[in-house]
Order: structure tokens, then C-alpha cells, then sequence
């Protein structure tokens, strides 16, 4: 069980129309990545990350090839089943936040909860706790505009984690942040990992996101370049 | 969810405001045009009520046959039994006999020879026998001009302008000469009591009023008259109950075989009144059905602009696994919300605008002069109880009509696509 697989990706290829022809966004991935995992990919601008993981969150279909996550084949789900996929078990976070700009902090992390239905009392408990993780308790009432950079990417991962998701997957969580913030952010999310055992997938190019993961995944032209295990 | 939701509309200005002042405008304009249309038409119908058709008319079947030419000789006869069973039968109307008639106005000078003369319109109706209403359904106090309205017999009413035509005063003897219901010449004196303005050119031109027993007298007409006219006890007219009451009456009393037998119309049944009956009845739908299209036209656009606005929150809702399908629906119970916020809005301030001019009127004696048919001088708002409630339609029709079409956009556009533009 330790290292049982939530994504396995074989022969992926998607390509874009573009004017006449097409444009091959991913060329041929061959991946996967075991529960628990706190992976990234890198790899310059244009290489493919936020394709890459666009797909394996169900929010875009292969071209070509398989892509299996937590035991669903992305390119055969239906519409609602991708939906309930997303609902049930995957965390998005992204570089430009985006926090309901008029919803309390509250409100904001209690969105996916809604969604799944949970009881109000069970909401508070959970919001709460998410919060905690952060670090965001006395905030609760604040609304994003009053927040600075890193408190409201603080609220994404809070509203991302907050339904215990088997997978976050994060694009540039920290383009917009200085480096404490940044560094503030991503101790968070290791801690999380540790606890809670979540995996993440990074997208990034940012040499502070890098030194903490503990796999890096090289892509280069739609390709996995290098895919480098760091073991401690 | 709906809190959710609600709180959002509520506290982003941008999404709530512009919406909600155009659904008031236009459902305080719906509903306001309606207590205004139907003031005024229902104005115009009373007005053409208390001069001429009643809410209901019984006649001679060959009378009603004949109406424009007022043929007295076709009369009703035997009225006093006739009055009986209306009054007993049909007790939600008040019963006014009324003859109408044509004639000679003569004004003799001193030495007994004519002075002048014109063509009069004359109206014989109950004024003297205590507690008539007729003086009052016709507003006759507040038209004199001079004088007083006729106490005793043998006194009659000129309008204002046809005694100046005449060049007659007060209190001077005037003949009217003109023929009795059996055909023979009548001419009988009368004494002018006042003058009357009507504001109404049709009216104002030549119309004598007096005591129905004058005219019975001078006309011939003992026991008869040319009308009965009916009206409604609990005020404006009904046209569905006229039309059934008149069946019910016509039922009973007439018969197709003698063209002496009473018959009752409804006013909506008497010449042109039908068509502007009807015209007053469809008026809320078309006025409904204009403001929806217009303002599902600009909620429409102000919709578009909005949801282009809205692209990264229902993208970030998609991400975590909210359906298209509810994300629309979810708008479209905001646009629910905003419809009725608006039109609560809109309702309360149509209905005071509309309260206003029922109270105060609008006078549009100057743009209705020349005009023939019989039109109140002031126009006053009537509010009627749909008028707490027609606003309601086109107010959230248009906001939802408006959402669906701008949010079909959203619908459409593949779920990545959406995300693309989260990204920009
Ligand atoms: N919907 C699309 N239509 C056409 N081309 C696309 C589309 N999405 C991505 N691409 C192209 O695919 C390539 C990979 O894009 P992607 O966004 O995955 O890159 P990335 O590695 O995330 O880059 P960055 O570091 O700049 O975010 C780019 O050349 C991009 O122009
Ligand atoms: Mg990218």
C-alpha cells in the first residue's frame, strides 16, 4: 500500500489545432506517481507542465494515450463524472489565486464542502481546521482585498486541502509571492503532505518550489527529459 | 448553496446593481402604465356610461335595432312594472330610466317671435324626486356655470356655450319643439335654471337636460321611456358580469318575435364601446410583453459584460467539481433573485407614482379638444390589484431570459477553454 499508484500516464500526446495544422503540446509521456508523492514538474516556459496537469485534473482530455488517475481513465469520463472526480479527490492551486473576491475567507474555504454536501456542523469543523493548517484562524471574516499575496494563496491551499483530497495540484503556487512568503507557503504544504499524506504535483520553474520537492520531473518539448528521485 | 449565492449578489455591487435598476425601471413602468391605462380607459368607459350606455341599457329590441337615430318611437312602455323586477331581479344595479332625445330649441324675444334658434340633444333623466343619484353620477353640481340645478318642474339645464349661441339668461323661457313618441309635433316651454360646462365638444355644442316627468309630459310619453340604464352598485364596470347579467335578463324577458319586448345590452355590446372594452383588457398583456423584450434586452448585454467578468469564478467553481449544468442553473436562481429584488423595488415605486396621479390626475383638456367620443378632461391612474402583481412577470422573465441567453456562452465553451482565460 505504502506506494501504490493514484496517477499512471502512458504514451500521452496532445496536440492543439493551430491555424491549418496543429500544435504538439506533449509528445509521448510516459509517468506515474505513488500515493503520498511531493513531485514537480519542471521544465522551461512552453514545455508542456500546465498541459500536463491539466489532464491528469480532468479539466482537458489526452489526444492520444492513456491517463489513469486514482483508477479513472481520464480520456472516457463523462463530463459529470470528471465533475465528481475533481469534487471527490483532487485539490487545485493556482498562481493567481483565485478566491471569490466578495466571499468571506470562511466562505471561501467552505465552498468545496457545499458542494459535497456536508452537514453545517460538519462544515465548521472542517473549515476550521483548515484554517488552522494555514495559520488563517483570526482572518476568518476578512475578505480577499484585505488580504495580503500570501495569506490569500494561504486561503487557496486551505480551500484546496480542506476536504482532504487524495492529489493538490499546484501551477506556480508561488509566482506571485516574495520568497518568505514563498517559503512560508511551501513548508505548509510539506507539513500537510506529511500529515495528511496528500500528494502533490507541482507545475514550476521556481528554483524555491524545486529545493523542496522531493521528486523532479524534467520535461522538455512535451517529453519527460530527466525524472530524478531525491531520497533523505 | 443559495446563501452562498445570495451573499455574493448582495455584496458584489457590480453583479446586483445595474440589473436590479433596470428591472425596477421597467416593472415600475409596467405597473404604473397599467394603473394608468386602465384609469384612463376605465375613465373613458364610465364617463361613455354615465351619458350614455349605463353598465348595462335595456330597450325595445327594435329601439336598440335603432339606436343612433334615439327612436323614441319604439320606446318601453309599462316601466313602473318593468322597474319592479329589475329592482327585484337584478338588485346589483341601480336602475336610471333616461329618454333621450332630438329637437328645436326656440328663444322667443319680448313681443313672443323667435329670437334664435338650434338643434339641441336632450337628455330627460330623474332629478327632482328626492334621493336620485342621477345628478350626481353626472357630476352636475361642479358643471354649472350659472344658476342652479332645476328644483321644480318645468325648469331645464342648457350647456353654457349653447345659451350663449342662443343668447338666453337665466330664468328666460325657452321652447323645445320636437315630436311625441307618436309621431305628432310636441312643443313645450321650459324655464332655463342653468348652464352647465361639460368640457367635452360634443357635449357643449347643444345639450338640454331636464326632469324626465318634463319630458314624459312634453314627449308624450306616459309610463314610457326610450332606456333604462343600469348601473353596477359597487362601482366600475365589470364587463364579464354585465355580459352574463344581460343574459340572464335577456333570457326571460326577451323574445325574438316581438320587436317591442325589452332586451339588455352590456356597455360592451352598445356601437364602438366593444372594441375599446377589449383594447382596455389586453392592454397589461402588451405592456408586460414589451418590457420583457426590452429588458431582457439590456440584461442580456449587461449579462454579458458581467459573466465575462465572472469567467475566473466559474472556472475556479469547475475546478472544484462543480457541474456546467449547476454553475448555470446557480445563475439563473441569482437572476430569480435579482428579478424579484427589482421588481419589489419597481412595484413599490410604480404604485406610488401611480397612487399620485390617481389622487392628483393629469389634465389633458387641452390635447383633447375637437375630439367627438366622450373622454374624462383629467386622467387619473386607477390602482387595481394586479397591479401588486403584473410587475412581477416581465421583471424576473427578462432577468432569467437575460441570464440564459449571456450564461449560454459560459455553457458552450469547453471546460478548458474556460480555464485558458483563468490563466490570462
Ligand atoms: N489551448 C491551447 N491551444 C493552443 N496551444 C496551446 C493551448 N494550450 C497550450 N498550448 C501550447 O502548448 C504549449 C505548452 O503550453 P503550457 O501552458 O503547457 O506550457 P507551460 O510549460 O505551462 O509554460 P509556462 O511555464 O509558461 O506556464 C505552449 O506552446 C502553448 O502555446
Ligand atoms: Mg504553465
Amino acid at each position: 500500500m505504502e506506494n501504490s499508484q493514484i496517477i499512471r500516464i502512458e504514451s500521452l500526446v496532445k496536440r492543439f489545432p493551430m491555424g491549418k495544422g496543429e500544435f504538439t503540446a506533449l509528445n509521448g509521456i510516459k509517468l506515474s506517481l505513488g500515493q503520498g508523492e511531493f513531485a514537480g514538474l519542471i521544465g522551461p516556459s512552453g514545455s508542456g507542465k500546465t498541459t500536463l496537469l491539466n489532464i491528469i485534473g480532468s479539466l482537458d482530455v489526452p489526444t492520444e494515450g492513456s491517463v489513469t488517475v486514482l483508477g479513472r481513465s481520464i480520456g472516457a469520463l463523462s463530463a459529470g463524472e470528471a465533475a465528481r472526480l475533481r469534487k471527490e479527490s483532487l485539490g487545485f492551486i493556482f498562481q493567481s489565486y483565485n478566491l471569490f473576491a466578495v466571499h468571506t475567507v470562511y466562505e471561501n474555504v467552505e465552498f468545496p464542502l457545499l458542494l459535497l454536501k456536508y452537514s453545517a456542523t460538519e462544515r465548521k469543523k472542517m473549515v476550521t481546521d483548515a484554517l488552522d493548517w494555514v495559520g488563517l484562524n483570526d482572518k476568518i471574516k476578512s475578505k480577499p482585498p484585505q488580504l495580503s499575496g500570501g495569506e490569500c494563496q494561504r486561503v487557496a491551499i486551505a480551500r484546496a486541502m480542506v476536504k482532504k483530497p487524495s492529489l493538490v495540484l499546484a501551477d506556480e503556487p508561488t509566482a506571485n509571492l516574495d520568497a518568505a512568503n514563498s517559503h512560508n507557503i511551501l513548508k505548509t504544504m510539506v507539513s500537510l503532505n506529511r500529515e495528511l499524506k496528500t500528494s502533490f504535483l507541482f507545475a514550476t520553474h521556481d528554483d524555491k518550489v524545486i529545493s523542496y520537492l522531493r521528486r523532479k520531473i524534467f520535461l522538455l518539448d512535451g517529453r519527460v527529459d530527466n525524472d530524478v528521485i531525491i531520497s533523505n | 448553496m443559495i446563501k452562498f449565492l445570495f451573499k455574493g449578489l448582495i455584496r458584489d455591487k457590480s453583479r446586483s446593481r445595474l440589473p436590479i435598476i433596470v428591472v425596477a425601471v421597467g416593472v415600475m413602468l409596467t405597473v404604473f402604465l397599467h394603473a394608468y391605462i386602465v384609469g384612463f380607459m376605465g375613465d373613458t368607459i364610465e364617463t361613455n356610461a354615465r351619458f350614455s350606455t349605463g353598465h348595462v341599457k335595456v330597450m325595445t329590441r327594435s329601439y336598440s335595432d335603432n339606436m343612433q337615430q334615439i327612436p323614441n318611437d319604439l320606446a318601453i312602455t309599462g316601466i313602473s312594472s318593468l322597474l319592479n323586477d329589475l329592482d327585484r331581479e337584478f338588485p346589483g344595479f341601480e336602475w336610471s330610466p333616461r329618454i333621450q332625445f332630438g329637437g328645436l330649441v326656440d328663444a322667443p324675444d319680448e313681443t313672443g317671435e323667435t329670437k334664435s334658434q338650434g338643434p339641441a340633444l336632450g337628455f330627460g333623466m330623474d332629478l327632482l324626486s328626492g334621493g336620485s343619484r342621477e345628478p350626481e353620477r353626472l357630476n352636475l353640481q361642479k358643471s354649472l356655470v350659472r344658476g342652479k340645478l332645476p328644483d321644480s318642474p318645468g325648469e331645464i339645464l342648457l350647456s353654457e356655450t349653447f345659451s350663449r349661441k342662443l343668447k338666453v339668461n337665466l330664468g328666460e323661457r325657452v321652447t323645445l319643439i320636437s315630436s311625441t313618441m307618436f309621431g305628432g309635433m310636441a312643443i313645450h316651454n321650459f324655464v332655463i335654471a342653468g348652464t352647465l360646462l361639460f368640457g367635452q365638444e360634443g357635449l357643449d355644442r347643444g345639450t338640454i337636460i331636464a326632469d324626465i316627468e318634463d319630458v314624459r309630459m312634453a314627449l308624450d310619453m306616459k309610463d314610457a321611456t326610450g332606456e333604462i340604464l343600469g348601473f353596477f352598485r359597487d362601482g366600475f364596470y365589470n364587463d364579464d358580469l354585465a355580459l352574463s347579467e344581460a343574459d340572464r335578463f335577456n333570457a326571460s324577458y326577451s323574445s325574438v318575435s316581438d320587436e317591442f319586448a325589452p332586451i339588455m345590452k352590456s356597455l360592451s355590446r352598445q356601437g364602438g364601446m366593444g372594441t375599446y372594452v377589449n383594447l382596455a383588457k389586453g392592454w397589461s398583456t402588451y405592456i408586460s410583453l414589451i418590457f420583457i423584450f426590452a429588458m431582457s434586452l439590456v440584461l442580456w448585454n449587461a449579462g454579458l459584460l458581467g459573466g465575462l467578468r465572472r469567467y475566473g469564478e466559474v472556472g475556479i467553481r469547475l475546478a472544484m467539481g462543480e457541474e456546467k449544468g449547476h454553475v448555470y442553473r446557480s445563475m439563473i436562481i441569482e437572476s430569480v433573485m435579482i428579478g424579484i429584488i427589482g421588481s419589489v423595488f419597481g412595484t413599490i415605486l410604480g404604485l406610488s407614482f401611480a397612487w399620485l396621479v390617481q389622487e392628483y390626475g393629469i389634465n389633458i383638456s387641452g390635447m383633447m379638444q375637437g375630439s367627438a367620443m366622450l373622454m374624462p378632461e383629467v386622467i387619473r391612474a386607477r390602482i387595481t390589484p394586479p397591479d401588486f402583481y403584473i410587475g412581477f412577470l416581465p421583471g424576473i422573465a427578462a432577468t432569467v431570459i437575460g441570464t440564459m441567453l449571456s450564461g449560454i456562452g459560459i455553457y458552450k465553451r469547453q471546460t478548458a477553454r474556460l480555464f485558458k482565460e483563468l490563466e490570462a
